[in-house]
Parts: C-alpha cells; sequence; structure tokens
C-alpha cells in the first residue's frame, strides 16, 4: 500500500515537473536568446524568417537553442540605443496602461463600495447587468465603442482606448465580489463611531481589499499590456500605437531585435508579478461565483 | 432649519441610501452609459435601417443578409468551434492540474509559480517562438521528419486551430489551475475525512463530494475562459496578420475588415447577432449551475 503511494507520488511528480517545464520554456527561450547575436540567431532561425530570400549563413535546419554560444548585448544596444522606434513605442505603451489601470481600479472600487453596501432591487439589477457586460466579448462592444469615439472626436487619439478602458466592468465585479466578504460588523461598527460612507470606505473598506486590488490591478495591467485588438481600429495612428501592436510589424531581419524587446516588454510584468505573486493567488482565490 | 433638515433625513433613510448609492455606482455607472449602454443601442438601431444618411426602416434585412454573408458565417463556424473544443479542455485540464498538485509533492509552490509564468509573457515573443516550432521550416517538422512524415505549414494545414489550441491552453491552464486550487482548499477537510472513514472510494469522494463544491468554481473558470477563448484573435494576428488562413478566419478578423470598408450596417447586425449569442450562452451556464450547485453554499 505504502509502496503504491510513493509510485503515485512520483508518478504526478515527474508529470508535474514536465508541464512546469514545458510552461516554463518559452519564458526561458526568449530571454536567453535575446543574448545571442544578430549571426547566431539568423543561423538559428534564419530559414524561418527569412524563407524568401535565404542568406549565405542560414543553417538549412531551425534549431531551438537556450544558451547563446557567445553572450552579447548587441541586440540591446541596437534597440536602446540605435533605433528609437521602439523606446517610443514602449512609452506609448505605458502612456496608455498605466491611466487605464489606475482610472480603472479607482472608479471600481468606489463602484464597488456602492453595490456592496446598497442591495436594493434596482442595485441587484444593476449588478447583473455589469456581470453580463462584463461577458461580452470585445467584437460586441468595439462597435458602440468606435461610435462614441466618433461623437466625442476622440477617434485615433489615446482617449479613444483609455476611457471605454476606465469603465471596463470587469473589476468592478471582482472587487465587489471581494468586499461583500468584509464582515458587516466592521461597518456598522465604524458607523456607531460617527464616520460617514466616504470615511468607511476610505478608511475600512480599502485596507481590507489590498490584496485584491494589487491582484485585479496585475489583471488589468497584463491584458491591456497585451492589447491588440483596441489599437488597431481605435488608433490606426502608426505612430501613437502600443508596442505590442508594432511588435508584430518587425520585419523578418530582426528576429533576434524581437527577443530583445520582448524581453524588455516582459520586465514591467515580471516585476509586477514577482512583487504581488502572493496577492496574485490570493486575491484570484475569493473570486468563487459569477453571480451576485 | 438645521434640525428639520436631519429629521427629514433620518425619516427617509431610504433617500438617503438611495442618494448615497448613486455617489458611490454614478461615476462608473455614468462612464458604462456613454461608453455601453448608450451606443449599443444606437448599434441595435443600426443594425435595423438602411443606412445612416437613408434611415429607412427594414427590421430584418441587415440580419438576412449578414447570415448569408460567407465571410460572417466561415468566422462565426471558426470563432464557435475553437469555443467550443478550447474551453472544455482549459476546464477540465486545469481541473486535473488542480488535483494532480493536491498530492504531497516537493516544489508543489514552484511549480505553481511556473505554471502562472505564461501569463507574463508578452503575446508577442510568445508568437515568435510558436513560429519557430511551428512554421513550415519549423522544430516541429523537424521531429515529424524522423517518423517519416511530409513537411507541412502547420499554420496553414487543417491542424492550424490545434496549434492554436495548445497555444491557449498554454497560456490560460496556469490561471484557471490556481482557481481550482484556491476553492479544493476551500472544501471542508471534516467532510472528506468522514467519507475516507466511511471507506468512500477515490471516484466517489471526486464525484459526489468535490464536484459538488467545486461547481461554483467550474462555472467561473468556464465563463473566465470562454472571454479568453474570444481573445485569441490577438495570437492569430500576430501570428498570420490580417488576412490568415481559412480555418483561422476569426469573428474580429472579420470586423477588423467590415471596419476597414465602414459598413455600419454590417458591422451592427453582427455585434447584436453575437450578443444574442452570448446571452443565450451565458443564460444555459447560469441553469446549469443552478441545478448542480443548488444543494452547496460555496
Amino acid at each position: 500500500m505504502r509502496k503504491k503511494r510513493i509510485f503515485g507520488r512520483t508518478a504526478i511528480f515527474i508529470i508535474s515537473a514536465v508541464f512546469a517545464i514545458l510552461f516554463l520554456l518559452p519564458t526561458v527561450l526568449t530571454i536567453s536568446n535575446s543574448f545571442m547575436t544578430q549571426g547566431e540567431i539568423n543561423a538559428n532561425y534564419g530559414v524561418i524568417f527569412n524563407a524568401d530570400s535565404p542568406s549565405s549563413y542560414t543553417s538549412e535546419k531551425a534549431t531551438l537553442k537556450f544558451i547563446p554560444d557567445k553572450v552579447s548585448l548587441q541586440q540591446y544596444i541596437t534597440v536602446l540605443f540605435k533605433s528609437p522606434d521602439y523606446l517610443l513605442k514602449f512609452w506609448n505603451s505605458v502612456i496608455l496602461v498605466v491611466p487605464i489601470v489606475i482610472l480603472q481600479v479607482g472608479t471600481a472600487a468606489i463602484a464597488a463600495y456602492g453595490f456592496t453596501r446598497w442591495r436594493g432591487k434596482l442595485i441587484s439589477g444593476l449588478f447583473f447587468f455589469y456581470v453580463i457586460l462584463m461577458l461580452m466579448p470585445y467584437q460586441v462592444t468595439l462597435v458602440p465603442n468606435y461610435l462614441v469615439s466618433q461623437w466625442l472626436g476622440i477617434l485615433d487619439t489615446r482617449w479613444s482606448i483609455i476611457l471605454p478602458g476606465m469603465f471596463a466592468p470587469f473589476s468592478v465585479f471582482l472587487l465587489t465580489k471581494f468586499m461583500r466578504r468584509i464582515p458587516a460588523s466592521l461597518i456598522e461598527a465604524a458607523k456607531l463611531d460617527g464616520a460617514g460612507e466616504w470615511q468607511i470606505f476610505t478608511k475600512i473598506c480599502l485596507p481590507q481589499c489590498r490584496s485584491a486590488l494589487y491582484s485585479i490591478a496585475i489583471l488589468v495591467f497584463i491584458d491591456y499590456w497585451n492589447m491588440v485588438e483596441q489599437p488597431i481600429i481605435l488608433l490606426p495612428d502608426a505612430a501613437k500605437q502600443p508596442l505590442s501592436v508594432y511588435l508584430s510589424t518587425i520585419n523578418a531581419g530582426e528576429v533576434g531585435i524581437a527577443f530583445a524587446v520582448a524581453t524588455i516588454y516582459l520586465i514591467p510584468t515580471l516585476l509586477l508579478f514577482l512583487h504581488g505573486e502572493e496577492y496574485l493567488v490570493e486575491g484570484i482565490a475569493h473570486q468563487g461565483s459569477v453571480k451576485g | 432649519m438645521k434640525k428639520a433638515k436631519k429629521a427629514w433625513f433620518g425619516a427617509n433613510g431610504r433617500i438617503r441610501d438611495f442618494l448615497h448609492s448613486c455617489c458611490f455606482i454614478g461615476p462608473s455607472f455614468v462612464g458604462v452609459a456613454i461608453f455601453f449602454i448608450v451606443p449599443f443601442a444606437v448599434v441595435v438601431y443600426y443594425s435595423m435601417i438602411r443606412s445612416p444618411i437613408n434611415p429607412q426602416f427594414v427590421f430584418l434585412e441587415n440580419f438576412k443578409n449578414i447570415l448569408t454573408n460567407t465571410a460572417f458565417l466561415t468566422a462565426a463556424k471558426n470563432t464557435a468551434t475553437f469555443s467550443a473544443v478550447a474551453v472544455p479542455l482549459a476546464v477540465v485540464l486545469a481541473l486535473c492540474l488542480a488535483l494532480m498538485l493536491e498530492a504531497r509533492i516537493p516544489l508543489k509552490s514552484h511549480f505553481r509559480t511556473f505554471f502562472l509564468c505564461p501569463m507574463m509573457v508578452p503575446v508577442a515573443s510568445v508568437v515568435l517562438i510558436w513560429q519557430v516550432i511551428f512554421s513550415y521550416n519549423g522544430v516541429l517538422n523537424d521531429f515529424v521528419a524522423i517518423f517519416g512524415a511530409d513537411k507541412i505549414d502547420w499554420l496553414k494545414s487543417d491542424y492550424c486551430q490545434i496549434v492554436v489550441i495548445i497555444l491557449f491552453l498554454w497560456k490560460n491552464l496556469g490561471y484557471n489551475m490556481i482557481l481550482f486550487m484556491a476553492a479544493l482548499a476551500n472544501i471542508p477537510r471534516d467532510l472528506l475525512e468522514v467519507a475516507e472513514v466511511e471507506g468512500a472510494s477515490r471516484a466517489y469522494k471526486f464525484f459526489a463530494i468535490k464536484l459538488r463544491y467545486l461547481s461554483p468554481t467550474v462555472l467561473f473558470v468556464a465563463i473566465l475562459s470562454l472571454i479568453n477563448s474570444f481573445k485569441v484573435f490577438r495570437e492569430i494576428y500576430l501570428l498570420t496578420g490580417p488576412y490568415p488562413y481559412q480555418g483561422l478566419y476569426m469573428m474580429q478578423h472579420f470586423m477588423n475588415n467590415t471596419f476597414a470598408s465602414l459598413d455600419y450596417q454590417k458591422l451592427s447586425a453582427a455585434a447584436v447577432i453575437l450578443a444574442i449569442v452570448m446571452v443565450i450562452i451565458i443564460a444555459l451556464l447560469f441553469l446549469i449551475e443552478d441545478k448542480f450547485g443548488k444543494d452547496v453554499e460555496g
């Protein structure tokens, strides 16, 4: 019996390990390949990305290589000092995504408090409407977004992405779910002490939700950091597009640069992630059911 | 005066509550109204008129047109197939992984982190690696060649959806798994212990106890995966550009290409149809959850 159990556990360990490695592989590959020289990248992948015009030094076969022959910062130097386009696009991403995250989580926190404290029929109905809206794919909300941007004259400006992003119902939903778990006695006690609603919100509610706020901010950040659909429709001006879209236009001769840019693009997410993994898991853990 | 005001508010706690709730929910609601509700009403209106310049009421004509449009039908079929395969897989496999990680094995918390890793990798770099693996001269073909198979361009073959499904699963399993792990941890231990003492089989413990407590999470994960399955357009767009192989032509491609010609009638009709289909799917999921999750308070 005991023997069987140990055997089972070893099997599970091996399967998990295989999965874990598969999951980790692309990340490791991106980072390690960003330290290769352009020559080495060409030798490894030239056959894939330069299929039309194979240059003399490409090998016949593509190889996935993990460890560079020679660690080089060549790609990074190109990205950081020689082609300002990438940094510009990176900055575009930052000034789109940071306002969205802050505004969305801020508005959502206030609204979530409203949905937590008052639960009349009207408000419950409204909350259910938010849930439905949250579940609508972007293909449904895209046309309405486009129309509003046109009416407000903000089409092809950053506001056409930031403003709808600010009111996305996803954070409202998650935060409401979280706030409803705060013991009502805590709020009642504060009320008896003469605290106003705004005070209860800022002094009691928000500190209780810190992990949820953080985890939702990370989720929203990741989502918008990788956005593609919105910019190509609402922000056709290439000069204002974020790096997530621009990366797709990097041409075949610059694959090495692409890895370096991708690595740089990964850093903000990585930092948020490493700093808040526990929050993220804790925040996710309390979500549970979809219905109000 | 002040006293009167106070008395008025005191006697009308309801009005005060209403005003308070307006203050908190108001800002968000105004935004939602401006950016989603009002324009969506206009979209519904647009879907039933001939054109914005010639607003003749034609009721279902635009819908008839779009339901016979080959591009729309292809996009709808591909999107539906993709979601129908990818979403159940994302739920079941994530649940399996979560159950596996319940066992006491070394490095457990590290595995959890590794599984979450794909979430943070930028879409664009994932796409590079997928190209290295699946393109005509890619690594997978070299591997397949060992067994004597012919080289194919995976993204332009009948297997293209499988390639994208793998990408989708790779990206989403980790997060779904964490949700399941959290839900598993919330199942009352004593219940499982009683079952153990009573000599319940493993299968019984899973189906009769765990799955019942997990049912709200299953619904949540399913819905989340469904939302994410519509976002797979990002990867496809970065992999294959605005005009992919037919099997990868998704709803978002159709919308983008229709935007290029600014055909509001087509766009509106497509958006309305999609919204209706989504509402039906959501209602079905809620009904199913009601049936299964009735007797447990999650």
